[in-house]
């Protein structure tokens, strides 16, 4: 009686430990694969900020050259200055609405700044300036830059919800109160970069 | 009738075999254009741009200057785009290749698209600061993209790496190459381990065996080493650096 006892305590004990350490080991890789994410959105807020940085510089120019394009460069301004009052959390990347409005708004940069280089177009004095060619180039950069970090992060994204939905995984998430990340949505706007021919 | 059916049946499903065959054959075809795994060297030239001699010397230069600086500078010429995507296609490229240092991700690479006439610089995150994409563009309308017109693509390159070299130059100046040395220390480690061992089993086999030759060994004794395909001894190969879309596209 007593040793059977003994064998039922000693499987629980057993049970408990080995219960234990998966559970340890799946927390520590949730910790990493979502570490990952974080730093993979951070890349993406950096390049969408180095744009953000550049448009101010690019207006001044354009102004220099096509003052009376008065329309076109308000409205990047507004694209722009919509996306600096939104303010943007940490917590965007849990969160598959909060990342379609940031989305939206930074399209909405995409697409102003599009029609920006088409009016362009029609001034080749400032087509020719250096000071636009360069930041011309910037621009194109960036956009390039954005669609790798917007892809990095949602192969991270994806990497992070596929494990945490396997089994025993789901339940540890669910107790330690990690959440699915959310994806960037191929929209053909911010997709293709702005099409500027030399 | 059923002697027929059973002949058909064979044929049908052999038939049907070749056309999932076919499928998956024509899969790639449809997909976008391949990246070759690895580089030929410092200087990848399929679409035949360089005369041999010019390539070697460049290959010389690259390999100086990675040995000078450690960032690596590499060159790829190419047919066609294929209706690719000229910068993801070179996204895929870096990614493949991985020029630059493992932390200090220090690639660069040149690429040339003779039918689409087409130029891309694509630059590792760590050289980001100092090749800039204005700068990158800079070098292929100012200084590449003249030559390629005039049709002297070998000038162009060679005018373009150049450029690019001393862009580069000034960002890590003078460090030594710590990662390749410290595989080297390695595999000096490992070769005394295994001859250690050779030296050991080869003693055992004459105490037990009484007479030499049972174990020959595997270390080539009498045949020397071959050195790596190709011939060219410390050929390019990756050392893991990051890219992140930095650079300029342009064309002639």
């Amino acid at each position: 009686m007593k040793k059977t006892l003994l064998i039922v305590l000693g499987v629980i004990i057993l049970i408990v430990v080995f219960g234990a350490l998966v559970f340890g080991g799946v927390y520590n890789n949730l910790v990493t694969k979502e570490e990952g994410v974080t730093s993979a959105w951070a890349q993406v807020e950096n390049v969408y900020q180095r744009r953000l940085d550049l448009v101010p510089n690019l207006v001044a120019t354009v102004k220099g050259y096509a003052a009376h394009e008065k329309e076109t460069l308000q409205n990047v301004v507004n694209a722009r200055s919509k996306i600096t009052q939104m303010g943007i959390s940490p917590a965007v990347i849990n969160d598959p609405e909060q990342l379609a409005k940031f989305q939206e708004v930074q399209t909405g940069l995409t697409s102003a700044l599009s029609r920006l280089l088409v009016v362009v177009e029609k001034y080749p004095d400032l087509k020719a300036s250096q000071n636009f060619l360069a930041l011309q180039t910037q621009l194109e950069g960036t956009e390039n830059r954005i669609t790798v970090e917007r892809k990095r992060f949602n192969e991270m994204a994806q990497d992070f919800n596929a494990f945490r939905r396997r089994f025993p995984n789901v339940v540890v998430a669910g107790a330690m109160g990690f959440k699915n990340k959310a994806y960037f949505q191929a929209d053909q706007d911010a997709k293709t970069a702005p099409q500027v021919k030399f | 009738m059923k002697k027929r059916e059973q002949v058909a049946l064979p044929a049908r499903a052999a038939c049907s075999l070749f056309f999932i065959f076919a499928f998956f054959l024509a899969l790639p075809g449809l997909s976008a254009l391949e990246v070759p795994k690895r580089a030929d060297g410092y200087v990848t030239d399929r679409a035949g741009l360089l005369s041999s001699s010019a390539k070697a010397s460049l290959e010389a230069t690259l390999r100086a200057f990675e040995e000078k600086t450690s960032n690596q500078v590499v060159v790829a010429t190419f047919p066609s785009l294929e209706g690719d995507s000229l910068e993801d296609f070179s996204m895929r490229l870096a990614e493949a290749w991985k020029a630059g240092q493992k932390r200090r991700d220090n690639g660069v690479i040149f690429l040339i698209f003779k039918n689409d006439r087409k130029i891309r610089i694509e630059v590792g995150y760590g050289l980001e600061g100092v090749l800039t994409d204005a700068l990158s563009g800079q070098i292929i309308r100012e200084i590449v993209a003249p030559y390629f017109r005039k049709g002297d693509y070998s000038g162009g390159i060679v005018a373009g790496t150049d450029a690019i070299m001393k862009a580069t130059q000034g960002e890590f100046k003078g460090k030594p190459q710590k990662d390749q040395s410290r595989t080297a220390g390695k595999l000096v480690f490992l070769f005394g381990v295994f001859f250690l061992f050779h030296l050991w089993a080869r003693s055992n086999s004459k105490r037990i065996g009484g007479h030499r030759g049972r174990y020959v060994g595997f270390l080539p004794m009498g045949g020397g080493f071959r050195s790596r395909g190709g011939g060219s001894f410390g050929g390019f190969s990756g050392g893991g650096g990051g890219f992140g879309g930095g650079g300029a596209s342009g064309g002639w």
